[in-house]
């Protein structure tokens, strides 16, 4: 597909079911759909794979999906109707095998306040029927900064300890996917470039990462890919690079040497935008329009002897990419 | 069947072990308080009011209520224990780690009911050694003893389950032990024996399956029973299966657990 394709394109990306097994992807989701028994249906039909060993970013507003789809592949809900498998092992007929391959940290901190964090990580290792195995635990707490505090109980630690204890936790079975449901909702700034980082290292062991979050800048930093999900639909998944070339826009920004009262006339063509007080113009552009470039702009400010002291351009982020998706949706 | 679906024994054991330690962290609550309330029975009942009252059945009235009072303990333990068990996870949401693991419904049964009837069948005998310190004691089956004591607290364990996950609130949590196992359990001939009862409530009784269990566990301390001791058994078998019915059930549709 050209770069320069249109947008518009990108809705038609629809994914088909797939009845055969695809080696390269860890994970594959199909006619998934959820019904409550409210009535509500929480997934419409959900066709989805994931890479094994990318992070995968599944990006959302409240209330679309986003829980209920990773509950339903970790078996904490019951499905409506479709199937998933996790490297092949069918999650309802085959559930042991794969679930012993995932890991998960919920949204919310729940621990059991009363046991130290020792036992509470070893509990977990041998509740996914791995043989103990004290010196990986210790490595899972040293790596998470929880070592010191191995002895002491959960309802001691501070929140952002609490949340280190779940990803341990998570961790203890040596899962090879990792489910992270909104991983730094409330965490500090400190804690949350720390998470990033062991992202990145688990990844590099070979460990598929998906993770759900409303905050954009999670997706952009981490993610190899995003999937969009909207009222129980998945409406888009891309690599993040395309995605931010094709749906980013760029706006450059003049400050001009002195206000301008009006846009010159030959200038009409390119829409500009002048701010209020003359002093400055933006331009917006995408990458697939045929809109006239920076280049041919800028020679023709200066035939109509507009002269500017300064510029900047900036790419627009996901969250933008985000929003103005989010209002095309019918 | 491939390996990696064999039985997840570790996660059985991994459970059991959280339960187990949690009665030993709470041993004021899980051990003392059964022992100092089941001597406070003794010095009211066995020596205040029971030394006006005749022997029944042959037995000095003390020694009567033992096997009424271990019941007592053991119902409203097992239920308390295995309820609490699966209903606190459920209430703080740590039950998404249960849901998530490798173990099937049998192992969660296995190693929950495990749990809370170790704890009930290990109190059961703590009271006894108390009675025995403040009246004399005989044993006359010790295997159906030991059986009745291992089946009730089997089955009211698992029924203690089936409420810790139907309840939504602790309310719902405590409702069904305090407004009907207790009273079924007083009702139900620990302190006194049914033929005792004025006619219309004899029948009546016979409607308490408590009446059963207590009639039964009795019988094997002394070899005297209200019932006899094959219908007892067979009404704690039924409820046995009454509970691995629904208990099957709720695992089937994922009631209250993966909806």
């Amino acid at each position: 597909m050209p770069l320069h394709a249109a947008a518009s394109d990108l809705y038609q990306v629809t994914f088909s079911s797939r009845p055969y097994f695809s080696m390269s992807s860890i994970i594959s989701i199909s006619g998934v759909t959820k019904t409550y028994a409210t009535g509500f249906k929480a997934l419409k039909e959900i066709n989805l794979d994931i890479e094994r060993g990318e992070i995968f970013a599944l990006l959302g507003p409240n209330g679309a999906g986003k829980t209920t789809l990773i509950s339903i592949v970790c078996g904490i809900v019951n499905r409506s109707s479709g199937s998933v498998t996790v490297d092949g092992h069918d999650i309802s007929r085959d559930y042991r095998a794969a679930r012993s391959l995932i890991g998960l940290v919920p949204q919310e901190l729940t621990i059991d306040a009363f046991e130290t964090v020792w036992a509470t990580v070893n509990y977990s290792r041998g509740l996914f029927g791995k043989p103990p195995n004290k010196d990986f635990v210790e490595k899972v707490l040293r790596d998470l900064s929880l070592w010191e505090k191995k002895d002491s109980k959960a309802i001691t630690l501070s929140g952002g300890m609490k949340r280190r204890l779940m990803i341990a936790k998570a961790l203890s079975h040596e899962p090879r996917v990792l489910f992270l449901d909104e991983p730094t909702a409330g965490v500090d700034v400190e804690l949350r470039q720390d998470m990033w980082a062991m992202v990145r290292r688990l990844r590099e062991d070979g460990v598929t990462i998906i993770l759900t979050t409303h905050y954009i800048e999670e997706a952009e930093a981490m993610a190899d890919r995003v999937g969009v999900i909207n009222k129980g639909e998945i409406i888009l998944v891309e690599g993040k690079a395309e995605l931010m070339r094709k749906l980013g826009r760029k706006q450059m920004r003049l400050e001009l040497r002195a206000p301008l009262a009006a846009l010159p006339e030959s200038l009409s063509r390119y829409a500009l935008e002048l701010s209020g007080d003359g002093n400055q113009l933006t331009y917006t552009y995408d990458n697939q329009s045929d809109r006239p470039g920076v280049a041919s702009l800028i020679r023709d400010l200066e035939a109509a002897g507009v002269q500017f002291r300064d510029l900047d351009t900036k790419n627009s982020s996901l969250e933008e990419i985000f929003v103005s998706l989010l209002r095309q949706e019918p | 069947m491939n390996l990696r679906a064999a039985p997840n024994l570790r996660a059985v054991w991994a459970i059991y072990r959280v339960e187990m330690a949690r009665a030993f962290r709470t041993v004021l609550q899980s051990i003392i308080s059964p022992v100092i309330s089941t001597s406070l029975y003794f010095v009211v009942f066995g020596s205040a009011i029971g030394s006006r009252i005749n022997e029944i059945d042959g037995i000095a009235y003390g020694a009567f209520i033992v096997p009424g009072l271990m019941m007592l303990s053991l119902l409203t333990q097992s239920i308390s224990n295995a309820s609490f068990a699966i209903y606190f996870p459920k209430f703080v949401g740590s039950i998404y780690e249960l849901l998530s693991a490798p173990v099937s419904y049998l192992e969660i049964i296995i190693a929950y009911v495990g749990g809370a009837a170790t704890k009930s069948i290990m109190l059961g005998l703590i009271i006894l050694a108390t009675a025995s310190l403040f009246v004399p004691l005989r044993i006359e089956h010790p295997f159906w003893m030991i059986a009745f004591l291992v089946l009730t607290a089997v089955t009211f364990s698992l029924f203690g389950f089936i409420i810790g996950i139907w309840a939504k609130t602790f309310e719902q949590l405590q409702l069904v032990p305090l407004l009907i196992v207790t009273p079924l359990t007083f009702l139900g001939g620990s302190f006194y024996s049914i033929h005792m009862l004025p006619g219309i409530w004899k029948t009546i009784t016979l409607f308490n399956p408590v009446v059963y269990l207590i009639s039964g566990f009795r019988w094997s301390f002394y070899g005297k029973a209200d019932v006899s001791v094959g219908v007892s058994l067979g009404m704690t078998l039924v409820f046995l299966a009454i509970c691995v019915a629904i208990v099957a059930w709720i695992f089937k549709t994922g009631y209250r657990l993966r909806n």
